[in-house]
């Protein structure tokens, strides 16, 4: 009798790890996919043979160029920050217990954002040290619209609308520093604005690839505590789990990966937003968002930056393609948060 | 609507500020200072005028360089002066149609669903003239109005302040994000992105405020009539039926006056946020929570505030201009934060 009762709970557990591998790997394959069909399929069409060549820095004539110059540093730019959004954004819907409680809902897109623009046009940086920068203002940030929403107790929805507060203030900033900068394109204010890989390099991708594994190594090895936190605080605490200094740790984390990721790219509109809910969709209960999560942000940026450059009628930078699919979603995501009364 | 979250304009009833002796006094303060900032807006500027240049120039002179530039800040200042009033009054108008301290035309998602109604209309119906502006501007407020208020008032509780602030906010962060996927690709009217993304009153012509003149008007007058319906109002639906008030009447009514200001005035200027919800509030501090006098007191407390905004902009980064819809954004938004906070908060 009992031993029956445990093969049922084996054979369920046995059940979701396996399902939980095919999604993964299904992501993972969908991510491949996408990333090859980048490098191959653009104006022209290059073969898998040759674009394999060029990766392994051959030099192939017609092909070096559009190649290795133009659709890798992009593609590997869109894996990345797709990557840090997902990750970055889940954590903190995951932590707060609620789909609203994304970063570029909540202020440190933003904060990123407008950090990134005033450390190139007004103190006139560059590289690395724009992500440096950004990273301080976003966790600035973060630590701002925590402790503006600290009133016995944090509650999830003063926190979302003291971020969108603050988020309406770093907006103006970054409006106004475009403003008062004449001489910037249109082409770098849409970064800005809405996030683009358009004139990505290569070597843009080092810091954000160093971001990644470091914030997001910490947050993957944290992920069994972050994963208690969506019980809530008690029953996080009654299981073991360090709820501040998991919360502490969490947010760091999460900040760093946005706010690399915003420098870098700009902030690509509700890619953090999305990610989460979609992965929450596809996983259901069968394990740890964190992962999923990060993988359908990397499919959502690649996927949209194709779509922007390749199969619209126009040429748009990601960050308006993700915008139109994001804004909709959002709208819905109120709806059934109102009607309910759930969360992710 | 819960009772315990709306806690400030019910005890504030009976403590109303003063008599109508010091409500007067204020009054005259407020077009006092209003006085001042019309003169001030006339008169400063990226460029040094002389004032004799300045009454030249308001008697109509515009043959130096100087006096044609004061010419050019005379729209400019009616513009912000209908503008600051409409929004002013707008704010209040919604606070109190929806019982509710955080509203505003620009948090409620009003006035980006008018620069969305707009930047259709430009983009995708080849729209120009001004007439076609506004009333896309106003269907596009409504809508956006009628929306906001149908998802807020989803699930148990009906329109609570939180879930309807939240279901603004969250709208205003939507249709931003269309705005600039529908402009932003569109080189031939990209020129114009920032002034659907941030409001301002640069720019201002005779030629295009004369068109939403009448429109600003009746808004006005509906939105101004209705005070004593919405001191109803502000009693409880049920109190106010019981005194012999339509409640749906009076609220559709109401709302028909903020949202022809709301949509008015963004198709002339883009949208402008916080300003609906800031002064209302200063001004209840100022002469309690009767419409009669809060309406007014708000439209003119509009007034000064978008024309002090506008000449703060102009002076602290000359010789460039911060649009006005950047400087409300920064002086009001701190204020709503502090509204949320003394907000008692239940989760959603």
């Amino acid at each position: 009798m009992q031993s029956a009762a445990i093969d049922v709970v084996i054979t369920n557990r046995r059940g979701r790890a396996r399902r939980y591998a095919v999604v993964l790997a299904v992501l993972l394959a969908l991510v491949a996919a996408i990333f090859a069909v980048t490098l191959s399929i653009g104006k022209t069409i290059t073969p898998p043979a040759e674009v394999l060549r060029v990766l392994l820095g051959e030099a192939v004539p017609g092909a070096d160029f559009s190649v290795g110059q133009l659709r890798l540093p992009r593609a590997v730019l869109s894996v990345l920050a797709g990557l840090c959004f997902g990750l970055g954004g889940v954590a903190f819907q995951v932590m707060l217990r609620n789909p609203l409680a994304s970063p570029d809902i909540i202020g440190i897109t933003s904060g990123a954002g407008a950090a990134a623009v005033f450390a190139i046009v007004v103190l006139s940086m560059s590289g690395p040290m724009v992500s440096v920068f950004a990273i301080v203002a976003g966790l600035g940030v973060a630590m701002l619209v925590y402790g503006l929403s600290f009133h016995n107790g944090v509650a999830g929805t003063r926190l979302i609308l003291v971020g969108i507060g603050v988020s309406a203030m770093l907006q103006s900033v970054i409006a106004y520093i475009l403003q008062s900068a004449p001489a910037w394109s249109l082409q770098e204010a849409m970064r800005w604005l809405t996030g683009s890989v358009n004139g990505a390099q290569l070597d843009q991708a080092l810091p954000l690839l160093l971001a990644l594994l470091v914030f997001g190594g910490l947050l993957v090895s944290r992920s069994r505590d972050l994963d208690a936190l969506r019980l809530g605080d008690d029953m996080a605490a009654a299981l073991g789990t360090r709820v501040a200094q998991t919360r502490m740790l969490v947010i760091i984390a999460a900040v760093g990966l946005i706010a690399s990721a915003t420098a870098a790219t700009g902030p690509i509109a509700f890619v953090a937003f999305l990610s989460g809910p979609i992965a929450g969709r596809i996983v259901k209960n069968d394990g740890s968002l964190l992962i999923p999560s990060a993988l359908t942000g990397a499919v959502l940026v690649l996927a949209a930056d194709y779509i922007g450059q390749h199969l619209l009628p126009g040429r748009y930078p990601v960050g308006v393609v993700t915008g139109a699919l994001g804004a909709p979603y959002l709208i819905y995501l109120i709806i059934r948060v109102n009607r309910i009364g759930g969360t992710l | 609507m819960t009772a315990g979250t709306l806690n400030t304009s019910t005890t504030r009833w009976s403590a109303a500020s003063g008599s109508n002796r010091t409500r007067s006094l204020w009054l005259a303060g407020l077009v006092v200072l209003l006085a001042l900032f019309v003169v001030l807006s006339v008169t400063v500027g990226t460029r040094d005028v002389a004032w004799a240049d300045v009454v030249a120039a308001v008697g109509g002179a515009q043959d130096t360089i100087g006096r044609a530039a004061v010419a050019l800040r005379i729209p400019r200042t009616l513009l912000a002066l209908l503008a600051g009033g409409a929004l002013g009054l707008a704010g209040a108008i919604m606070q109190g149609v929806t019982r509710n301290p955080l509203a505003d035309p620009g948090i409620l998602g009003v006035n980006m669903g008018a620069s969305l109604a707009v930047v259709v209309g430009v983009a995708w119906f080849g729209m120009s003239s001004s007439y076609a502006y506004i009333w896309t501007a106003i269907v596009g407020a409504g809508a956006a109005a009628i929306f906001v208020y149908a998802i807020g008032s989803l699930g148990r509780g009906g329109a609570t302040p939180l879930k309807l602030a939240l279901a603004g906010a969250a709208t205003s962060v939507a249709f931003a994000s269309l705005v600039i996927a529908i402009v932003l690709p569109r080189g031939d009217i990209a020129g114009g992105i920032q002034s659907w993304q941030v409001g301002g009153v640069g720019g201002a012509t005779y030629e295009r405020l004369v068109p939403v003149l009448p429109f600003l008007l009746a808004g006005f007058a509906i939105s101004l009539l209705s005070a004593r319906k919405l001191n109803s109002l502000a009693l409880g639906d049920e109190l106010a039926a019981g005194l012999g008030e339509n409640v749906a009447v009076a609220r559709a009514v109401a709302s028909l006056g903020a949202i022809l200001l709301c949509g008015g005035t963004t198709a002339v200027c883009g949208p402008i946020g916080f300003l609906g919800l800031v002064v209302p509030h200063v001004c209840r501090l100022l002469v309690g929570v009767d419409h009669r006098w809060l309406l007014p007191f708000s439209t003119l407390g509009g007034a000064c505030l978008l024309l002090a905004a506008d000449v703060l902009g102009r002076i602290v980064a000359r010789p460039a201009e911060i649009d006005v819809g950047i400087v409300t954004a920064l002086i009001g938004a701190p204020f709503f934060i502090w509204i949320v906070r003394r907000q008692r908060v239940k989760d959603l």
